[in-house]
């Protein structure tokens, strides 16, 4: 597709993810748990950290299963019972493991955690990852920068909303609604990153 | 069509696979392995496999802790203090513990898992709490959904209980419940029947236990349940008795008349029962009984809307307002209060305020 190498041409996915193709912020996908969670901090840091590091790992794994299995079987068309299948298994591991090792974590996340297998955002980064047909070091940067992108913007939010405690917000719009036109005006200031990367 | 074989045929294969790697990390990620549980500093100890609440755990093991909600978190019942190893303080428990429980160490043990050696302190009197095997020997409609029920102890054929305290009856699974369910009902009867025991039940809309007790529920059958339980008893003093009651609140107070009556007691003593209609009202006439054998006791029904053709001489109005038109000064009295959580903050309130303090004020939250 390029001549950059490859290392290069997957940090260079993983910046543009992050800041010029927010997953959040540019591409609207993921906003359930993200306005949903985003009250405080420390859960917003909790699922974030969730999130991306299973966007991260299923991305990855999603591109095995498709190089080595769909693509040689011509069943590509079975892609989106397939990755959805690999997501679930994989949050469910995760669950297992945290609440294992952080209990607080996972009664904090509580519903939120299961949640994330149907977060939009992780399969919307696997399928991107098929047609925009990356390589394996490419795919593993634009997971991990996904993930972080949804990690920076629900933090960036949990911040606000935490300034916003104390401040009179109408009742109709109090929760979901100022949170939306506060993600509205975030995608306004992201937009000022287009055109940062060259092609990108 | 080959294709579509092989299709479903690769896709179940992987799912199957994933699901095998989830089994078998389930096994070792949740594996606790063998975890010690003591109780009392070493009044008992028991080393289960752990994994499991504390709770469950325990009721294993046969030690009874209280629990009214199913592991829910929303009855704080199982209330235990937990001196090492119960982890962090959730997030599911912070609601119902108070800032001197946290600094205690108390914790909800239906919340907390087993993962290490775990040291507990409960109240002496939970050690000697049993399960015990009953048989229904009699059921009394007392007023409308309201029954009186008589066990027969099977195993073991005995009780000691102090009048006061209540049993947790062991709903099982049946059509309209899916999970055994536990349900706290104060012992009604006189303390001298050795071998049985009865409870006043009172049916709630869409109750599990009430339900399963009146609509399944018949005389010849098997019950288990465990207790006693409760501290509500009566106190050692000779001090004047204000009962209050509502609904199947009479239970306790009554198990307490018997014991009077029992010990030849002089204390002075009223009893406030309040109810919606007069048809509402049960156990007058043993009530009536107790004023001829009791030294100095009265019965005080008191109706809230006596029904039309019911011709009601008696008490009107909330049980509450029935008391504050009878006593002015209440400061040397003791209160017995039992029923709905909103009568007796009412009657808290209305004792407080009028001189009684609260450590003479005894009570039984139903909720």
């Amino acid at each position: 597709m390029n001549t950059r190498p490859e290392v290069l041409h997957a940090l260079i996915v993983c910046f543009s993810a992050i800041f010029t193709g927010n997953m959040v912020l540019s591409l609207f996908l993921g906003l359930c748990s993200f306005i949903a969670v985003s009250r405080q901090v420390k859960t917003a840091v909790g699922l974030g950290a969730a999130v991306t590091f299973v966007t991260a790992c299923t991305t990855v794994l999603n591109w095995m299963v498709y190089k080595w299995v769909l693509v040689p079987l011509r069943i590509e068309y079975l892609r989106y019972i397939l990755f959805i299948i690999v997501i679930a298994a994989f949050v469910q591991f995760v669950e297992m493991v945290l609440e294992r090792y952080s209990p607080v974590l996972y009664q904090n996340l509580g519903i939120f955690l299961p949640l994330i297998t149907v977060n939009c955002a992780i399969l919307g980064a696997a399928l991107f990852m098929v047609i925009r047909d990356y390589t394996l070091v490419t795919t593993l940067g634009w997971g991990l920068g996904s993930g972080l992108g949804w990690f920076l913007a629900i933090v960036a939010m949990a911040g606000i909303r935490m300034r916003l405690a104390n401040e009179r917000i109408p009742r109709g719009l109090q929760g979901p609604g100022i949170t939306i036109i506060i993600a509205g005006i975030m995608a306004l200031a992201f937009i000022g990153f287009s055109g940062v990367l060259a092609g990108s | 069509m080959l294709m579509t074989i092989l299709s479903i045929l690769t896709v179940s294969l992987i799912a199957a696979a994933l699901a095998a790697v989830l089994v078998v990390a389930d096994r070792v990620v949740s594996d606790y392995g063998q975890c010690e549980i003591d109780v009392n500093e070493g009044q008992r100890t028991f080393v289960i496999k752990g994994g499991r609440t504390l709770l469950d755990s325990l009721i294993e093991q046969k030690l009874f802790i209280p629990s009214a909600c199913g592991g829910r978190g929303t009855c704080g019942y199982c209330k235990v203090r937990v001196t090492e190893g119960g982890g962090p303080l959730l997030p599911t428990e912070e609601p119902l513990l108070d800032k001197k429980e946290i600094e205690q160490s108390v914790r909800l043990s239906c919340q907390i898992k087993v993962k290490q050696n775990v040291r507990i302190r409960i109240p002496d009197a939970l050690l000697s709490v049993r399960e015990y095997v009953c048989e229904v020997a009699e059921i009394v409609e007392l007023a409308r959904n309201v029954r009186q029920i008589q066990f027969k102890l099977v195993d073991p054929d005995r009780m000691k209980f102090i009048p006061g305290q209540y049993m947790q009856l062991l709903t099982p699974i049946y059509e309209k419940s899916t999970e055994e369910v536990y349900r706290a009902y104060s012992i009604s009867s006189d303390p001298e029947m050795k071998d049985r025991f009865e409870l006043i039940i009172k049916l709630v809309p869409g109750g599990i236990c009430t339900t399963w007790v009146f609509e399944y529920l018949k005389v010849g059958d098997t019950v288990r349940l465990n207790g006693p339980y409760g501290e509500f008893h009566l106190s050692g003093t000779e001090a004047p008795m204000i009962c209050i009651a509502g609904g199947s609140g009479l239970a306790p107070i009554k198990c307490l008349l018997h014991q009077m009556k029992n010990t030849a007691s002089r204390r002075q003593a009223k009893f406030f029962f309040g109810g919606n209609e007069v048809r509402d009202l049960y156990h007058v006439e043993t009530m009536r009984e107790f004023e001829k054998t009791l030294h100095d006791f009265e019965f005080v029904p008191v109706v809230a809307r006596p029904e039309e053709g019911a011709d009601w001489k008696g008490e009107t109005g909330l049980v509450t307002e029935a008391v504050m038109r009878r006593y002015e000064d209440v400061s040397k009295h003791e209160a017995y209060l039992c029923g709905p959580p909103g009568m007796i903050d009412a009657s808290i309130a209305l004792l407080t305020k009028r001189g009684m303090s609260e450590k003479n004020i005894f009570f039984d939250k139903f909720s």
